[in-house]
């Protein structure tokens, strides 16, 4: 049996863009919306988030919108498109007091207002050195996001579907007119028939094998728009952050290091000095990450292994309890230790997209180069390519993302949805998702999920992570296909209706695994180094050629056709970015 | 190590009533108690089903009685547990399948406590409510809350009066109660000086030990009732 649902706005995911879309979609606009989430949206990835959300509110020393552009333009080797950047550093000041207003419990200053701190790539004066612009509730930033934003939706009476598994979206005469769902608790499909579609569904970080990403991190959003020809925007930029929990991934926020933590090597150097003379271990993410491997590679990780030492041991106690709480307890709990006594052992752990589904400052989704929209489809957070963060995301200018370009894109949903008729819904709307669902189920194949999933993440973990080249980059691709190819054969044991959360998994790994070949793909093609995507082959950028952003098309035979689209450069032209 | 998870198993589409099944699997001792639960889903047994998302104790997905104490699957070690693992579902609390359990009575107690922010006083124009650090010590341990509902579901008052609104509840009632930017502090109080509602605490501290966000539950409840008692929310 199929249900079908009508309203004039639908949210799929329940993080922080989209909960920030829905209360600016329906809050005295009555319009009609609900949010789908595939957990509850307390779960959502969001609240893993550490260290702070940036705003040049100048609370503990000079500091100004213009600074926050300038630095996360240089951030993202100058691939972010710049009226973007600067809509997101102006609107920061302005959205992190609303969030202060809904109740948001930030730390404090001395006199009461928010604290700030410094973080990876933030300067005053053009980079002359740090400067505290993260604003942070301890180490909890995230946690303290969703939970503030999740609770205003509840005091507006925000209606929520939790744990419906949005597996489709549905399109009808060039418009976007509603999603597929699948219901985890009762294995029924549902149609959600709307105006308009939002997409916040996160990252992918479970591609890869070290991550500090949920479980959840599968990358459906992107995945289910691409296979209805929306292009995939640099795929090949993906950040490792610098300090995972060796091994487990776990993220030691950059809070650490802004609170002044260090890293060392094995000789107990702290080798950031020579790669980043003026802002050292607060250089941006993909240099001290790539610093990491460099250290690892001759012989200077811990005890020869493939990590380094994050050190916090001369903080005190006192700073370490009070300002990285959350920390000290994953230390505690992962590792045994205690970060004001010994240091913490990390490496890089893949992290962040900064590709995903292009759109526009207000959330609409762009197919091609700045010039096609597609009427009532929207995308906002990580699963979005705004792009505000170009080839490396400084840290804090992702929860900034969130809550800049879900209001936009909700506000933007809210004036559309007044305006647009409901589009027809087309006769075959659930087929695709049906069929989907069908194959998983009865399929008659030998292969496994986990088999497939493992060998996925291994090959993208070696060879199209924080260093790529050539030959790598091709094994990953033929890898990726041939797996792509196997997984035509999965098949699932548990045939249940109720909970089959082994279906949901292996629905994730289709997502997964398309993704997974376009950023191979686009990794391969794009024969330069900029900024997260570091070609050991190709050393040098390149703007000459590359100054572009990828667009990456599924053709109809299901294979891969890569466009460009020009980058929109305002005030800062491109120059060798040093830190 | 060669573990042995004993895991309380019911499947609504083929079980009248739940049933144990015990599977080996190896483990480190440092992996969580998660990895084996995904290890033995992932290549022995698909059907096994559970709820998790970050893994790392801050989505609050995978609390379940782990050796017949509550926990997050994802923050206790295998270590701490020893090679004999038995898993069950939450109690008080209706089982949908396996080691998942009906969370929405849980929602719907949170959501009666007026768990947002409540202040209709004009903002200051382009600025932040000041509050000071002291102001903002004040609720700090209840802010940390995860709602993974491994209070509410140790708590015998509870398993007795499935109305009580519940340690969790209570604690987001706290959170807002005792911050100084909230106007509705009476309102909850209100609320939670029902029969369901704080007085069903009898201090057995088991919220207070199974809560894997360490927050001083027992002792929040117990601010609850003297702001209660002596109109305190300050």
């Amino acid at each position: 049996m199929i249900h079908t649902h009508t309203y004039d706005a639908i949210v799929v995911g329940g993080g922080g863009a989209g909960l920030m879309a829905a209360l600016y979609l329906t809050r005295g606009t009555g319009v009609r919306a609900a949010v789908l989430t595939k957990l509850y949206p307390t779960r959502s990835h969001t609240g893993a988030a550490q260290g702070g959300i940036s705003a040049a509110l100048a609370n503990l020393e000079e500091d100004h919108p213009e600074w926050h552009a300038f630095d996360t333009v240089k951030g993202s080797d100058y691939l972010g498109d710049q009226d973007a950047i600067e809509i997101m550093c102006n609107d920061a000041p302005e959205v992190i007091r609303e969030l202060e207003h809904m109740g948001l419990p930030f730390s404090r200053t001395e006199d009461g207002r928010i604290a700030q701190r410094r973080f990876g790539g933030h300067t005053h004066h053009y980079g002359e050195g740090p400067v505290r612009r993260s604003c942070y509730a301890a180490d909890r930033t995230g946690h303290m996001i969703l939970q503030t934003l999740y609770q205003q939706c509840i005091k507006n009476g925000i209606t929520f579907f939790d744990e419906f598994h949005v597996i489709d979206v549905v399109m009808s005469e060039g418009r976007c007119a509603g999603v597929v769902a699948y219901e985890i608790r009762t294995g029924e499909i549902h149609v959600f028939h709307a105006k308009a579609v939002l997409f916040s569904t996160g990252g992918f970080g479970r591609i890869w094998s070290v991550t500090s990403n949920a479980l959840a991190f599968t990358g459906d959003g992107p995945a289910i728009l691409y296979r209805r020809g929306v292009p995939m925007e640099d795929m090949e930029f993906y950040q490792f952050h610098p300090t995972g929990i060796a091994k487990l991934g776990i993220l030691i926020t950059e809070g650490v290091r802004g609170e002044g933590g260090v890293l060392r090597n094995d000789n107990g150097e702290r080798f950031m000095e020579r790669y980043a003379p003026t802002m050292k271990d607060l250089a941006s993410r993909d240099v001290v990450s790539r610093s990491i491997y460099l250290e690892v590679r001759e012989g200077r990780g811990i005890g020869g292994g493939d990590y380094v030492h994050l050190d916090a041991t001369h903080l005190g106690r006192e700073v370490v309890e009070t300002k990285l709480p959350d920390i000290a307890d994953f230390c505690r709990t992962y590792l045994g230790i205690d970060p004001a006594v010994e240091p913490i052992p990390v490496q890089p752990t893949a992290h962040y997209a900064m590709g995903g589904i292009p759109t526009d400052s207000d959330g609409r989704v762009v197919i091609d180069d700045w010039k096609t929209i597609v009427p009532g489809l929207y995308a906002a957070g990580e699963c979005a390519c705004v792009s505000v963060h170009g080839a490396n995301r400084l840290g804090t200018n992702s929860l900034l993302d969130l809550v800049v370009f879900g209001r936009r894109a909700g506000r933007d949903m809210a004036r559309f949805c007044k305006e647009a008729d409901l589009p027809p819904l087309p006769r075959d709307a659930v087929d695709s998702a049906r069929e989907q669902i069908d194959r998983l189920l009865n399929g008659k194949g030998d292969e496994s999920v986990a088999t497939i999933r493992d060998e996925m993440q291994r090959v993208m973990m070696e060879h199209v992570g924080v260093f790529r080249e050539e030959r790598g980059l091709k094994i990953a691709v033929d890898k990726v296909r041939e797996l792509r190819e196997r997984y035509t054969r999965v098949r699932v044991q548990d045939r249940g209706r109720i909970f089959n959360t082994e279906l949901t998994e292996a629905w994730e790994l289709g997502a997964m695994l398309d993704l997974a070949e376009i950023i191979a793909v686009c990794a391969l093609n794009r024969t330069e180094s900029r900024g997260a995507h570091s070609r050991e082959d190709y050393p040098e950028r390149n703007d000459e050629e590359w100054l572009k952003h990828t667009l990456a098309y599924r053709t109809d035979d299901g294979g891969i056709d890569i466009k460009y689209k020009p980058v929109i450069i305002t005030k800062f032209e491109p120059k060798e970015r040093v830190y | 190590m060669k573990a042995t998870f004993r895991i309380q198993r019911f499947d609504p589409e083929k079980d009248k009533k739940p049933y144990y099944r015990e599977y080996e699997v190896e483990l480190e001792p440092n992996d969580r108690v998660l990895d084996g639960l995904n290890k033995i889903k992932w290549y022995q047994d698909g059907s096994l089903t559970y709820r998790r998302s970050c893994a790392h104790g801050i989505c609050g997905s995978d609390a379940m009685r782990i050796n017949g104490a509550n926990g997050l699957a994802c923050k206790v070690l295998m270590k701490d547990v020893g090679q004999k693992v038995t898993l069950e579902p939450l109690l008080g609390l209706p089982v949908i399948k396996d080691l998942i359990v009906d969370m929405e009575p849980f929602f719907a107690q949170y959501r009666s406590v007026l768990p947002f922010l409540v202040n209709d006083e004009e903002v200051p124009e382009g600025k932040e409510r000041v509050q000071s650090i002291e102001e903002r010590e004040r609720y700090d341990d209840t802010t940390k809350c995860i709602l993974c509902a491994a209070c509410t579901t140790s708590c015998p008052s509870f398993w007795g009066d499935p109305d009580y609104v519940g340690p969790a509840a209570i604690v987001n009632a706290h959170r807002f109660i005792f911050d100084s930017r909230d106007r509705a502090a009476a309102e909850r109080l209100a609320i939670l000086n029902d029969r369901h509602g704080v007085w069903r605490c009898h201090t057995i501290y088991n919220c207070t030990i199974a809560c894997p966000r360490d927050i001083q539950i027992t002792q929040a409840i117990g601010e609850v009732k003297q702001a209660i008692l002596y109109n305190q929310s300050t």
